[in-house]
């Protein structure tokens, strides 16, 4: 502020605003609504049979007792290790088709007959197939999280390539840049918020997929573990997979967030596909 | 230095790239010796941005040619360069990022091209404002580092597509007088696009009207008021007056 606009403000002599203000306390209500549902929870959850319902201190026991025996560390390592090799996978290559389709008419005309197709098909529709493909191991499970995660990615770097204004192009011209860096000085970061759009999709999608891949292979992983521990109606153990995949969804699209931040700090993330 | 023989262009119909729909350019002829100062001036549509755009190299002509110092244009080259009327910043590129983008392309070291950037940053008085965004400054400010990334590639040919038209008057005349207090340290030749007859009067050594339907020069009007012109009111000069009138006339028919 300058001096001038000091004198102003001194002139007009706002007094504080006095009284309680909701908006000054949004972080601690949000606190005490967790706190309270959970009490309640905690309250009414004993009075129901734990067939259906538990509640949370009983899920803390089955969790500490589930991590004490080693079994949940193992099929939660099992399941990102998965997890993690199909999404990565399915961000380079939807990475990668998303910009060569999105730049080169050529390879859109060729290719767009199956991604519309495999797109439009329900991932799930598919898994019988890839079961039979790759049988019920680690190579199945990567290829179903693999097709979750490709489209969303692929589509968004479509997208974000093909609003790429010409004018921008222009200035890479202009400026002496030939096809390899008009591609990564001007395409890639013009396209950067949608491609980041796409991954944090991606990021969710996938962790879908691997859940799904679980439960209906019913041998390892998480999902595994939901369908063993719901058929055997132990309802305290059942609620420690979902919370820690519920733990897990929420971390990781913060992560992402925050990388999205840092990459395109000159744009706030625009409602892409 | 710069001469444009015959050019005429063509452009097809949207929805059927066979038919031809529009005539931007037809028989184009001029001359623009080393270090003059010539504005492009017509209504909107008469095929300015077209022109100057063809003369960058980014768009074929379909008759005649442009040639620079003597060699045949066909795509851009580092004896021109261009400020664009949107200011063409990168958005993702902090002020002195976009200055460094044309040194980058070239591939000149790190270290060199922010020096170099920092200088013109400087010529162009925006130095404090290095780290900033595009979109966290102003218009002028914007089209200020525009410039200021042209002249770091130290260009032939300065193409200048209706530079000043996206910012308020009052920037508008202050970036002119810069313009010229630049332009006037450096052996540049500029071409500058307008649709403002006091702005062509006041920067220019030869005001080109063109006209529309299709897109041809009219007529050239020389521009005799001294320089430099920043001192003084030129505009209130008689002479300023009578080639206002000149111009107008010759817009009209
Ligand atoms: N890429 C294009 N395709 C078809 N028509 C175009 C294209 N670019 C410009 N035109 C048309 O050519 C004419 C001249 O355009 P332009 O050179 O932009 O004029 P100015 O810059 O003088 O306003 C206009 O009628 C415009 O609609
Ligand atoms: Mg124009």
């Amino acid at each position: 502020m300058n001096a001038l606009e000091e004198q102003a403000l001194a002139e007009i002599s706002l007094s504080p605003s006095k009284g309680f203000r909701v908006t000054d306390y949004l972080g601690l209500l949000r606190a005490s609504s967790v706190i309270l549902l959970l009490i309640v929870w905690e309250v009414f959850g004993r009075d129901v049979n734990p067939l259906f319902l538990s509640y949370p201190t009983a899920i803390a026991r089955a969790c500490v007792q589930l991590l004490i025996s080693g079994e949940f560390q193992r099929q939660a390592l099992g399941s990102l290790e998965v997890y993690a090799v199909g999404l990565v996978s399915s961000l380079v290559l939807g990475i990668f088709l998303g910009l060569l389709m999105g730049r080169y008419r050529l390879a859109e005309y060729l290719l767009d007959p199956y991604v519309y197709a495999l797109d439009a098909t329900p991932r799930v529709a598919l898994i019988p197939l890839l079961l039979l493909w790759f049988g019920l191991g680690a190579p199945a499970k990567i290829a179903i999280v693999f097709l979750s995660g490709l489209f969303p990615v692929l589509m968004n770097t479509f997208s974000g390539v093909r609003t790429v204004s010409a004018s921008l192009v222009d200035i890479g011209r202009v400026y002496g840049a030939g096809e390899a860096k008009i591609f990564t000085k001007i395409i890639v970061p013009a396209a950067l918020p949608f491609i980041m759009a796409g991954v944090r999709l991606a990021v969710g999608r996938a962790l879908i997929g691997i859940i799904t891949a679980e439960m209906f292979t019913a041998v390892t992983g998480m999902g595994a573990l939901l369908i063993r521990y719901s058929s055997a109606f132990a309802t305290d153990k059942f609620f420690v997979p979902v919370i820690f995949l519920a733990l897990l969804g929420v971390i990781l699209s913060r992560a992402v967030e925050l990388l999205q931040r840092r990459l395109a700090p000159w744009k706030e993330t625009e409602g892409a596909l | 230095m710069l001469e444009v023989r015959h050019l005429s262009k063509v452009f097809f119909e949207q929805n059927d790239s066979r038919k031809p729909g529009l005539v931007a350019l037809y028989d184009i002829c001029l001359t623009v010796r080393k270090k003059e100062f010539v504005c492009l001036l017509g209504p909107s549509g008469c095929g300015k941005t077209t022109l100057i755009r063809i003369v960058a190299g980014l768009l074929p002509a379909d008759r005649g040619e442009v040639l620079v110092n003597g060699n045949p244009v066909t795509s851009p080259g580092r004896d021109r360069c261009m400020v664009f009327q949107q200011f063409g910043l990168l958005p993702w590129r902090t002020v002195l990022g976009n200055v460094e983008f044309g040194l980058e392309i070239e591939g000149v070291p790190r270290e060199e091209r922010r020096d170099i950037s920092r200088k013109y940053l400087e010529l162009v008085g925006l130095n404090g404002f290095e780290d900033y965004y595009p979109h966290q400054i102003s218009g002028g400010m914007q089209q200020r580092v525009g410039i200021a990334r042209a002249l770091s590639k130290k260009p032939d040919i300065l193409l200048m597509d209706e530079p000043f038209g996206a910012v308020d008057a009052q920037t508008r005349e202050q970036l002119q007088e810069e313009l010229l207090k630049i332009w006037a340290k450096t052996d540049t030749t500029v071409i500058f696009v307008t649709h403002s007859i006091d702005e062509s009067i006041y920067l220019s050594d030869r005001v080109v009207v063109m006209h529309s339907r299709p897109g041809r020069i009219k007529e050239e009007v020389l521009v005799d008021l001294p320089r430099p012109r920043w001192e003084g009111d030129v505009k209130a000069d008689p002479r300023f007056a009578r080639l206002r009138t000149d111009i107008r006339e010759s817009l009209r028919g």
